[in-house]
């Protein structure tokens, strides 16, 4: 028996695997581990920025902010690196403290000021990308035998197919996300508070500590990711990452992911960024198509998306609207 | 009219005590700023700038107004800029006249409008989310139209609109007056400002109080589409090309952020377009007060955000009460001063 919360979850997987075999009929060599491995590579980054924008929408919420957080963790990244004889390691930890606290200010912001998240957000993504002006309107690159030691690190896979350091660690990443939301109380609490605050309240979830670690995580693993597209540049630049919010987005809610908050699984969102991933292989491999084909046509599966959301929400109140309608004679 | 001037008044004192703050600041920094000359029957100054920049934000602001009373939000207005942009200027190069070209513009931004308004109206998306689809897909329909290249052109007509004058003024300023005005007017001198606040305090009991609530915010929709379009027209016209990566870029951001200095509730209600209207001339001060002053223009979005923080906080519910609670304890021993609240707002509500 099919719960319809799974639906959409299926109708992504599904999506997915229809467009990757329609993608082979037409060109044999998609199928390969070479095309996976670039697919896990290329979209590392957009991938744990997603994970984060998962608990946000999940919880109600939104968080516009990350596009700009990975573009000044990279420029901070690149200048400490040059100016400073500070080790990577200790670098990335400054880095993510830097962001954590960030998100973490936002989340206090929107709860104890009762403002809306998107405006909130909004100041946020100004405020970190004219950080990350100040630190440097150069792109700066980052020359460190550490990150080459980082880059370095690969499973070559039969095929030809080089699975990176990157890959690796968006599939933990979702892994974790996946974890926290579905085993521990703050997974439950994020949940709660997307089907409704009041709900939650008088449920007795911790509404303070759950908001604030809601933009903490998608603050935190914004700064991971920034690390991770700075291993993939091996360079700072302040504009890089613009409207990466949006893809995160587009991608939770392809995902399958209720916008309103309270239904949705990280399993989706991974999905949703390998269609989105997929989209761009095709227009690579196809090679006259231009590439803001990808814009329309991720826009059009965002609509396509939310019309079955609709749908879906349609079907389940009427078929109750049927059910207490018929109640009430009897 | 002469009841509700003192209170439109009351309502837009402090953007306009803002706005003289930060042009003090201007002038502080740079003694020249309020000077107007006039060299070759056009008037030049840092004061004609701050309005001839602010145009793009003052049009988008307008229609986003409308919107953002309704209880909603368009963020597509950026790429609907791009999209009108692109229309006219291959309209233009393919040898059709300049009005022509502008019309089939406001045509194709008036029809994203009413995408949108299909999407919120009939379909019930959550605005966010529906103007969302179009803010991904309308840049890659904007370089579907120009063919990936920055379309440029050279007809003076369409030039004009964007960098040309009309009898000493430049265009665009004529332009974003001439539009708020008669929407203020639109709004206020009909019932169709109420009707619109209606559909944002409660959708559903302005539909049983008979609005046409589904009719009324597809046209809203329309009508931001209409005024992003005419923005998108104004800035192509004025670089004499079409960018579809570029034009309008991060704009809905600037009206959103003007509509909430304008003091407008993001949660609907009551709204004033004059007050948004203000707000973009302020973001536009801003801009100027940082280039003027010599500051590097990295610090332009960090200053942004601040403003942005601080306007937030000043609005914020539990801010207000606290302010609210401060000055009902302090004013405890003249209790008629705080009961003049109440009887201010069905004076404002009448207007």
């Amino acid at each position: 028996m099919i719960r319809s919360t799974h639906l959409p979850l299926l109708v992504t997987l599904l999506t997915f695997v229809l467009a990757y075999a329609l993608c082979t009929a037409q060109y044999p060599a998609m199928f390969s581990t070479r095309v996976v491995a670039n697919l896990l590579t290329d979209n590392a980054f957009l991938g744990i920025v997603a994970v984060g924008m998962t608990f946000v929408i999940l919880s109600g919420g939104i968080d516009l902010s990350v596009g700009s957080v990975i573009a000044f963790t990279g420029v901070f990244l690149a200048v400490v690196l040059r100016d400073t004889s500070i080790h990577p390691l200790t670098a990335f930890a400054m880095v993510l403290v830097l962001t954590t606290a960030f998100g973490a200010a936002m989340g206090a912001v929107i709860h104890y000021l009762e403002m809306p998240p998107f405006i909130v957000t909004l100041a946020g993504m100004f405020f970190a990308r004219g950080a990350a002006y100040v630190l440097s309107t150069d792109s700066v690159p980052i020359e460190h035998e550490f990150y080459d030691f980082l880059q370095s690190i690969y499973y070559k896979a039969p095929g030809g197919g080089r699975f990176r350091l990157i890959g690796a660690i968006m599939l933990l990443a979702f892994i974790a996300g996946a974890l926290v939301l579905h085993r521990t109380k703050l997974g439950q609490n994020v949940y709660a508070l997307g089907g409704g605050v009041a709900t939650s309240r008088l449920m007795g979830v911790p509404l303070a500590r759950t908001t604030v670690s809601i933009y903490a995580i998608s603050g935190g693993l914004a700064g991971l990711s920034g690390i991770v597209f700075s291993l993939y540049t091996s360079a700072g630049y302040s504009l890089a990452t613009v409207g990466v919010e949006l893809d995160a987005i587009a991608a939770v809610v392809i995902g399958g992911t209720l916008l309103s908050g309270g239904y949705g699984f990280v399993a989706g969102t991974f999905f949703g960024i390998l269609i989105m991933g997929l989209i761009q292989t095709y227009i690579v491999f196809d090679g006259t198509l231009s590439s803001w084909w990808t814009k329309i046509v991720i826009g059009a599966l965002l609509f396509a998306f939310i019309l079955l959301q609709k749908g879906l929400t349609w079907a389940t109140t009427s078929r109750k609207r049927v059910r207490t309608g018929s109640a009430t004679p009897s | 009219m002469s009841a509700t001037t003192p209170s439109v008044f009351k309502r837009i004192l402090p953007q306009l005590i803002i706005l003289g703050v930060v042009l003090a600041f201007n002038v502080a920094v740079f003694p020249g700023f309020l000077n107007i000359e006039i060299h070759n029957g056009r008037v030049f100054g840092n004061l004609i700038d701050v309005l001839n920049r602010g145009a793009p934000v003052a049009l988008l602001c307008i229609g986003m107004t409308l919107v953002i009373a309704t209880r909603g939000i368009d963020l597509s207005v950026g790429a609907v800029m791009a999209i009108a942009g692109a229309t006219a200027a291959s309209l233009v190069s393919e040898g059709h006249h300049w009005t022509t070209a502008l019309i089939g513009a406001l045509a194709v931004g008036s029809l994203c409008g009413l995408w949108n308004g299909f999407l919120v109206a009939v379909l019930r998306i959550q605005p966010i989310v529906a103007t969302l689809v179009l803010m991904v897909a309308g840049r890659g329909i904007a370089q579907l139209i120009t063919e990936g290249t920055i379309l440029t052109f050279i007809d003076p007509g369409l030039i004009r609109l964007g960098a040309g004058t009309i009898v000493g003024i430049p265009t665009p300023i004529l332009i974003w007056i001439a539009l708020g005005a008669g929407a203020i007017f639109a709004v206020r001198r009909t019932a169709l400002g109420m009707l619109i606040e209606a559909i944002g305090i409660n959708e559903a009991s302005s539909r049983l109080a008979g609005i046409n609530s589904r009719v009324l915010l597809i046209c809203v929709y329309a009508m931001t589409g209409f005024c992003a379009a005419l923005a998108g027209v104004i800035v192509a016209a004025d670089i004499k090309g079409a960018d579809a990566n570029n034009a309008g870029l991060w704009l809905e951001l600037d009206a959103i952020l003007a509509v909430v200095i304008g003091g407008n509730s993001l949660l609907g209600g009551r709204f004033s377009i004059l007050a948004s209207l203000l707000g973009a001339l302020i973001i536009q001060s801003v801009n100027s007060l940082i280039l003027l002053s010599g500051m590097p223009p990295e610090f332009n979005l960090i200053i942004k955000s601040v403003l942005i923080l601080a306007i937030l906080v000043i609005q914020s519910p539990k801010v207000g009460h606290l302010i609210y609670m401060l000055r009902a304890s302090s004013l405890h021993v003249q209790p008629e001063k705080s009961s003049s609240r109440p009887v201010l707002t069905p004076k404002e509500d009448a207007q």
